[in-house]
């Protein structure tokens, strides 16, 4: 590559990122520690670059972490973060008992179906996530398709209360998030030597002890990028507690949204998301390194 | 992995699928009820995708969005090429870890901040929030989807067929045309319709980045959907969910008969070589 092509090549996305993806967090960081005001925008300080230097020192001055002493002393939003790890990790949980078996029947699939498996799996992803979790309202409403089939079935008298409780909730997640469970699993089970398994059984073991001794072990590495997959983006989840949890679920993707558009408090809603974001590093971090690890594995 | 395939998996494949498929299925079937009550079954009608298409806020809302997965996801494609040839091909540079780094933390961020980051940013630069910050929006975060797609194909490639054309006499740019773009083709197009999808069903970074003027069709089904369940909105799911079937079926028949076309042309090629 010439030396000024290559720059071009690398200054074009960089800069698109910067700006549009760095400088945006700057600037939520900003906020979050501005005091909010009944202006416009509605917070204080604001930056004045026309007053130059002593504009930027007097910036500085005005920052506090009022938000965040906020944030602490309010129980509504230490409960919606403990709420939103809390259904994140119990969902991922359902979304593993559910998706593996999944997972596993297709890897032991005949080799001819596995293609159409995969493109079945992968087709719900491609479809609408809103229309997805919106086909569920019509199931577990009160007067919906699941109510409905229970009373003709004579198993229950009065309809059930799913809808707008957590449990719709878990549901949604586990129905939404299944593809991310699925696909890394299949991935590894399918690599899985199948002699293996054979030399466990001539070593006699049953067939559940060689499932249960092989098997799920060789496909942690599967597993474990499908808890992150679906943990990480569930904690910040906004559209799912929101249509099925009703006001009874409490997540902290929907406590920014109403933070923003109903209270119109915007420093306390960038507190709110720069506090998410730490508690999302973790896991973010931890992630990468299995990644890597797998990647420099299977080289 | 080839083994027996038990009772046990193709019961859980049979209850796996009928989980994932059965929702959208009713949602379907519903969408041709007659009744304007979602729930009970009334006989056969289309009337629901008449009332949908003379339904003008619907309309308007469909062009927004199609206006800007278009845009934005051509953007993407273009931006995510680029990213992904200088992470697989540009050696080092200054900053390349928090290059790669801002490469792949959009794909973890939650939505409700990055919409909410953007926002603040066309706040703060002053700049009219409608279709124009949307596509600016969409175009970044679906940029990183596109680069990682094509810098998986990247990196499986063999690098020494480019340099077989420079050898040859071909100028960077001839090799990239016509050694480069035609193999890692397949992934730029996947790449941008990723991209498009993910512009099509965006709800939350939408509804930061776009102002009074424009309403995505997401936006319009979301506040139609907190008040319920409606039959034009089963219509109108069902229409979207045809177009994504027929197009994720298709394209994945297309790639299909291109790698066995090219395994017959390897062989063929081997055959007379």
């Amino acid at each position: 590559m010439g030396n000024t092509r290559r720059l071009f090549l690398i200054l074009v996305p960089y800069s698109w990122l910067l700006l549009l993806f760095l400088v945006p967090f700057a600037i939520v960081l900003k906020i979050s520690l501005s005091d909010s005001a009944l202006a416009i925008p509605p917070y204080t300080p604001t930056l004045d670059l026309s007053a130059g230097w002593a504009g930027i020192k007097a910036l500085f001055a005005d920052f506090d972490f009022e938000n965040y002493a906020w944030l602490a002393e309010d129980n509504l939003y230490w409960k919606a973060y403990l709420s939103s790890l809390w259904i994140a990790a119990l969902s991922t949980l359902l979304a593993l008992m559910v998706g593996f078996p999944i997972a596993y029947g297709m890897a032991r699939a005949p080799e001819e179906w596995r293609p159409t498996l995969m493109m079945l799996v992968i087709l719900p992803f491609w479809t609408s996530f809103l229309i997805r979790v919106y086909s569920w309202i019509g199931i577990l409403g009160q007067n919906g398709y699941l109510n409905q089939l229970l009373e003709w079935l004579g198993l229950i008298d009065e309809p059930l209360i799913i809808l707008n409780t957590p449990i719709a909730v878990y549901i949604g997640i586990v129905y939404t998030y299944l593809p991310f469970m699925v696909l890394p699993i299949y991935a590894t089970l399918e690599k899985l030597d199948a002699d293996l398994l054979e030399a466990a059984e001539d070593l006699g073991c049953s067939r559940f002890q060689a499932f249960w001794l092989v098997t799920f072990p060789l496909s942690r590495p599967g597993v474990i990028a499908g808890c992150f997959l679906v943990f990480i983006p569930v904690v910040g989840e906004f559209v799912i507690p929101s249509l099925l949890g009703g006001s009874k679920t409490l997540m902290i993707g929907k406590v920014l949204w109403d933070e923003f558009f109903a209270n119109r408090d915007w420093p306390v809603a960038s507190a709110v998301a720069v506090l998410l974001l730490l508690i999302l590093i973790i896991p973010i971090v931890l992630f990468q390194r299995q990644q890597q690890r797998q990647q420099e594995a299977e080289q | 992995m080839n083994r027996r395939f038990s009772w046990f998996n193709a019961t859980s494949l049979t209850l796996g699928f009928a989980f994932l498929y059965l929702p959208i299925l009713i949602l379907v079937i519903y969408s041709f009820n007659e009744s304007k009550l979602v729930t009970v079954w009334a006989g056969f009608s289309t009337k629901w995708y008449g009332e949908l298409f003379r339904n003008q806020a619907f309309m308007d809302a469909a062009i927004v969005t199609l206006k800007v997965a278009v845009v934005s996801s051509t953007l993407a494609t273009i931006l995510g090429t680029m990213a992904a040839y200088v992470l697989v091909r540009g050696g080092r540079f200054m900053g390349r870890t928090l290059f790669s780094g801002m490469i792949y933390a959009p794909l973890v961020v939650p939505d409700v901040i990055t919409g909410l980051s953007l926002l603040l940013l066309f706040i703060s630069i002053g700049l009219d929030r409608g279709v124009g910050t949307i596509v600016l929006a969409h175009a970044t975060f679906s940029m990183c989807y596109v680069s990682v797609v094509v810098s998986s194909r990247l990196v499986s490639f063999d690098r020494s067929l480019e340099e077989a054309a420079l050898d040859l006499g071909c100028t960077p740019w001839d090799a990239f045309r016509s050694v480069t773009l035609p193999i890692i083709a397949p992934a730029v197009i996947a790449g941008w319709l990723l991209a498009f999808t993910l512009s099509l069903d965006d709800l939350v970074i939408a509804s930061f980045a776009s102002g009074p003027s424009a309403t995505t069709l997401p936006m319009k089904i979301f506040s139609a959907v907190r008040l319920g369940v409606s039959p034009e909105i089963n219509a109108l799911s069902t229409i979207l969910i045809s177009i994504v079937t027929v197009g994720v079926v298709t394209s994945s028949l297309l790639t299909k008969r291109a790698s066995v076309r090219r395994q017959q042309q390897e062989r063929a090629a081997i055959a007379e070589g």
